[in-house]
């Protein structure tokens, strides 16, 4: 490493680290400078405005219009022609391989169910586990931490889990050496050479697998919160009444966390739709494995079609907005009961 | 150290929901005078028109000879203490003390020694450095009153600042605060639910209900001479007795009983109104006696609290302890007509 | 209500009859199955971890868990991974990315957080209300016309704005870029905090003279100092882990690209043969996995604020 070349850049780092945060309080003591300026009337008028005003200036510049004109260019082609549904079309071309059919499914069928299922369920049954344990939270940390970090990481971990080598050779990926000590045939996880294997299961849930891995500890803490603001004496009633530990978790606990497992449960599904560096990272998209958010990366960098990749993510717009919408009605009955 | 006038002040906050209405109240310097009502009649919200938090829809109030209705809330020179005391709870007792006097950039050894002065008069001293989450209710309540004496404002303000204390610490703080308010001679406003609380403190007490002022006079006037049915009715524990009577010159006759009124009246409907200590085991001279069925017996040690019928109508009666009473007797009770109240049935109004 | 009467008698048996012995086995039972999920939870990195010290021509050989047999561990991979690529540029970086992509989302979303929580404004629940269902869109959704607008009208290239010699100026696309696609879940988080705080503090404050500022940095910003630190922690992690913002803002430009792009290059580029994928793996955690186990507590409570709604 050529750390010269580090030493040299301290000082801009600094000038960021000191910079950044001096405009921007120059910013709000200046804005409330000049309100206080105005006539008395009009100071309740413009203040809110010098508050929110840069945050809604990045998130209309960066979110909203954004997503406005990409609904826009997803009916044009690259020379800004419009193009009405041809884009979609070629998206919807050729059942079941071709255009984004692999994507979608991929995305909308395995993730989304698999991706959200497993976090959900591991989730659950660590946290009802460890609530019973005194080391708690040291084994809830360990859990815990590949959220801290990055899903290319992560990728390489699960690559070197993953790996295959031909029967006969040593097998060097763990989990096929789990298998093979078990006298089995090593397991092609990656790639798709496994005839019986027609829709590609095993390599997406490979995949899958190694995400759920990484955020499995995100739903226990929630969850385990949850479970932990169940009044105690409610489980003791139950248990009181005759009820086994099994009942009481299906009668009493289940029925209680539901509130909290439906939204963290939403979240995953936003997470498993948006699902990218996973599969950029371990398979690149091949081998059946594509997901609409890769994809719209491909068509826009590899394929260099703006069109292409717009209808794309107007797809991934479209069956994240179920989601939406609930997540709005929920936040609304939230505010109604404040 | 200012007088403070309600001038016809109306809070309204959509068109048909009005908060108060048409308030005319005034305050005298160095007066401690209380705000009493129930819960949700508008108190609240006069008192906090008064510190300038909230708007004033119609009529002026003044502070002194200013009209404070557009002046903002830090320049009216007043302090308020809050139900939640509101300290803050990153600062220290001795910073939350100062905050305001920084906030008028005051100089800091006249700021120290405002704090010092204040936090003395509390018996804050030991406390100083501490944060309030280490410190008792009561204590905190303290601080809250520090904060508020360090300005040495013109007027003070309390809403509801002993609800949050215990019955004896509540006793304890209504002492200290009467102590308080006559060492500073300033004015105090001070809002409460608790009849005891403003009969006990107020110099002057004023009686809320609805939005609309029912009566302002001193707790002995509010008491002996209540100027409607509710005022009649809010004051006094246990409440004073109602009964449904037809008038006819000086008597009032009610379902089991006639009451001779100190005055004549016109023939009609009303209420009758004695207090439980009105009534009395010795007959009355004049002949406004009457045979009630005991319920219920309470004996307290000093009182004796009788809760029973007379004819129709539930009454209780506070008598001599040594009176040999039993449930299901039939006591005979004299009425003591010099303190009885007569109502009007229509508009509530007392005749006396 | 009957299946539930039925089953009384005999789960109330079966805990009876067993006695004391089972209870034991089923006591060490649960800390068996505890720890056994722990460990395996783990094994993925502590494979990679072991790897990353093993010889490069053994770890083509013999799988990680046989390291002990043949003790032999190195540091080659790390020397080599901090000579060959340029990791070192990548690291610091990832620091130019991180700390403004971090700063001014939390800032920014704290003054907004305030209005929203605070004053009065035409639509502002109709906003706040849009910012919630903008937390939901999809990233992708927004990256074809946002480009091209950089490119073809602001001509905001990398090389560009490298030319201007503004320190830290090729870095400021995608920091803006962090703070748009952060801001919602700030303002959310922090708005929902802030609205909880006693109004009659700021009522007192406001009694007491203070003005808007003073309210915000004496008052608010000090008794929101958890909510602040998990979102700080919050945000920091997700840039610092970002890979597909920093691919589509800065691509593959090394002078600018932060370790997750440099270290998808090395997976990609050199594929699985590679000894320097996992000595690069470990280095890219060092930061957030110090960030992660001194902060834990913040970052829990951030997690738990932002989705238990309510
Ligand atoms: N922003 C508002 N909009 C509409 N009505 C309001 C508003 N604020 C208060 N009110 C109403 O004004 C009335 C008076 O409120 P206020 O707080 O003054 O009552 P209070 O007498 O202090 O009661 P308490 O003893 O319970 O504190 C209440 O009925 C309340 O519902
Ligand atoms: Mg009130």
């Amino acid at each position: 490493m050529d750390f010269s070349v580090l030493l040299q850049d301290i000082p801009t780092l600094l000038v960021v680290i000191i910079g950044v945060p001096a405009i921007l309080a120059a910013y709000i003591v200046g804005g409330e400078f000049l309100v206080r300026r105005l006539p008395d009337k009009n100071r309740p008028q413009v203040r809110p405005w010098i508050w929110v005003g840069p945050a809604l200036i990045l998130v209309a510049g960066y979110l909203l219009l954004p997503a406005i004109g990409t609904i826009g260019q997803s009916f044009e082609n690259n020379a800004g022609n419009w193009v009405g549904f041809n884009n979609y079309a070629s998206q919807f071309a050729d059942f079941p391989q071709g255009g984004a059919w692999v994507a979608i499914r991929n995305n909308v069928i395995f993730w989304l169910i698999f991706y959200t299922i497993f976090t959900l369920a591991f989730g659950l049954v660590l946290a009802v586990l460890f609530d019973r344990v005194r080391y708690e939270s040291v084994v809830k940390s360990l859990i815990f931490m590949p959220m801290a970090i990055s899903s290319v990481a992560l990728g390489i971990i699960w690559i070197f889990m993953y790996q295959y080598s031909p029967t006969g050779e040593s097998q060097v990926g763990t989990l096929n050496a789990i298998i093979t000590f078990f006298h089995h045939d090593p397991v092609v996880w990656l790639q798709d050479q496994w005839p019986s294997d027609k829709f590609n299961l095993l390599n997406n849930l490979a995949l899958i697998g190694a995400a759920t891995w990484g955020i499995t500890g995100f739903s226990m803490v929630i969850l385990s919160a949850a479970l932990k603001g169940i009044p105690g004496e409610l489980l003791e009633a139950a248990r009181v009444d005759g009820a086994g530990e099994l009942t009481v978790f299906r009668r009493v606990i289940f029925p209680l966390m539901m509130p909290t497992i439906v939204v963290v449960g939403t979240t995953l599904v936003i997470f498993a739709l948006k699902a990218f560096d996973v599969v950029y990272v371990m398979t690149g998209g091949n081998y059946n494995t594509d997901v609409l958010a890769f994809r719209m990366y491909e068509q826009l960098y590899t394929a260099g079609n703006s069109g292409h990749a717009s209808a794309v993510a107007v797809i991934l717009l479209i069956a994240v907005i179920p989601v939406l919408i609930f997540n709005l009605r929920q936040f609304r009955a939230v505010e109604a009961r404040r | 150290m200012a007088a403070v006038t309600y001038d016809h002040v109306v809070k309204r906050y959509t068109a048909d929901v009005t908060v108060v209405k048409d308030l005319n109240v005034d305050i005298k310097d160095k007066e401690f005078m209380v705000l009493v009502g129930p819960s949700g009649c508008g108190k609240s919200t006069a008192l906090r028109m008064l510190a300038g938090l909230e708007s004033i829809t119609e009529g002026q109030i003044r502070i002194g000879d200013r009209v404070v209705n557009n002046v903002a809330a830090k320049d009216r020179d007043i302090a308020m203490v809050f139900q939640s005391y509101a300290l803050y709870p990153h600062m220290s007792v001795y910073d939350n003390m100062a905050f305001p006097l920084q906030m008028q950039h005051m100089k800091k050894d006249e700021m120290d020694r405002r704090v010092k002065n204040a936090s003395k008069i509390l018996g804050l001293d030991p406390f100083l450095k501490r944060k309030p989450r280490a410190l008792s209710g009561g204590q905190r309540q303290r601080v809250a009153l520090g904060r508020a004496i360090v300005r040495s404002p013109k007027v003070f303000l309390l809403d509801e600042p002993l609800s949050n204390l215990d019955a004896k610490l509540r006793g304890q703080t209504r002492i200290e605060l009467q102590k308080l308010h006559r060492e500073l001679e300033t004015t105090f406003i001070y809002v409460t639910h608790d009849q005891v609380e403003a009969m006990t403190m107020g110099d002057r007490i004023a009686i809320m209900n609805a939005g609309i002022l029912q009566q302002v006079g001193t707790p002995g006037d509010v008491y002996d001479h209540p100027a409607n049915l509710f005022v009649a009715g809010f004051i006094g524990t246990p409440t004073m007795n109602f009964v449904p009577v037809t008038t006819s010159d000086s008597t009032a006759k009610a379902s089991g009983f006639e009451a001779k009124l100190p005055k004549s009246v016109p023939a009609g409907k009303g209420t009758l109104g004695f207090r439980p200590e009105a009534l009395t085991d010795r007959q009355s001279a004049d002949g406004s006696n009457l045979q009630m069925k005991v319920d219920v017996v309470e004996r307290l040690g000093s009182d004796q609290y009788l809760y029973g019928q007379v004819g129709s109508d539930q009454v209780t009666a506070r008598v001599d302890p040594r009176m040999k009473v039993a449930p299901g007797d039939t006591a005979q009770l004299g009425l003591d007509t010099r303190s009885i109240h007569l109502f009007d049935a229509e508009s509530e109004v007392a005749f006396f | 209500m009957t299946v539930a009467a039925a089953a009384q008698p005999t789960t109330v048996a079966a805990r009876f009859s067993p006695g004391w012995i089972t209870q034991l086995l089923q006591r060490y039972m649960l800390h068996v199955v505890v720890i056994g999920l722990t460990v395996a939870w783990m094994l993925p990195t502590i494979g990679l971890l072991v790897s990353s010290f093993r010889p490069f021509a053994l770890t083509k050989t013999s799988g990680w868990w046989t390291a002990l047999s043949p003790l032999e561990f190195t540091l080659q991979n790390y020397t080599d991974v901090l000579d060959q690529s340029n990791l070192g540029q990548a690291f610091f970086n990832s620091f130019m990315v991180s700390v403004p992509a971090t700063v001014i989302p939390v800032t920014i979303g704290a003054f907004a957080a305030y209005a929203f929580a605070w004053m009065k404004f035409p639509a502002r629940n109709w906003i706040f209300l849009a910012l919630v269902g903008l937390l939901a869109v999809p990233l992708q959704l927004t990256f074809v016309p946002v480009l091209s607008f950089y490119v073809n009208t602001l001509h905001w290239t990398t090389s560009n704005l490298e030319n201007i010699g503004i320190p830290g100026l090729p870095w400021v696309p995608l920091w803006l870029a962090h703070a748009g696609y952060g801001l919602p879940f700030s303002i959310y988080l922090l708005a929902n905090f802030f609205r909880a705080l006693p109004s009659d503090l700021f009522e007192s404050a406001e009694i007491d003279g203070a003005g808007t500022l003073t309210v915000f940095f004496r008052i608010i910003l000090p008794l929101s100092v958890p909510a602040l630190a998990s979102l700080v922690i919050f945000q920091f992690l997700w840039v610092w882990n970002d890979l597909l913002v920093a691919l589509i803002y800065v691509g593959g430009a090394p002078e600018v690209a932060p370790l997750t792009v440099n270290l998808a290059d090395l997976t990609t580029s050199l594929g699985q043969g590679s000894n320097l994928l996992t000595s690069a793996a470990f280095f890219s955690m060092v930061v957030p996995l110090i960030v992660f186990l001194s902060l834990q507590r913040y970052f829990v409570r951030g997690i738990l604020a932002g989705s238990v709604k309510g």
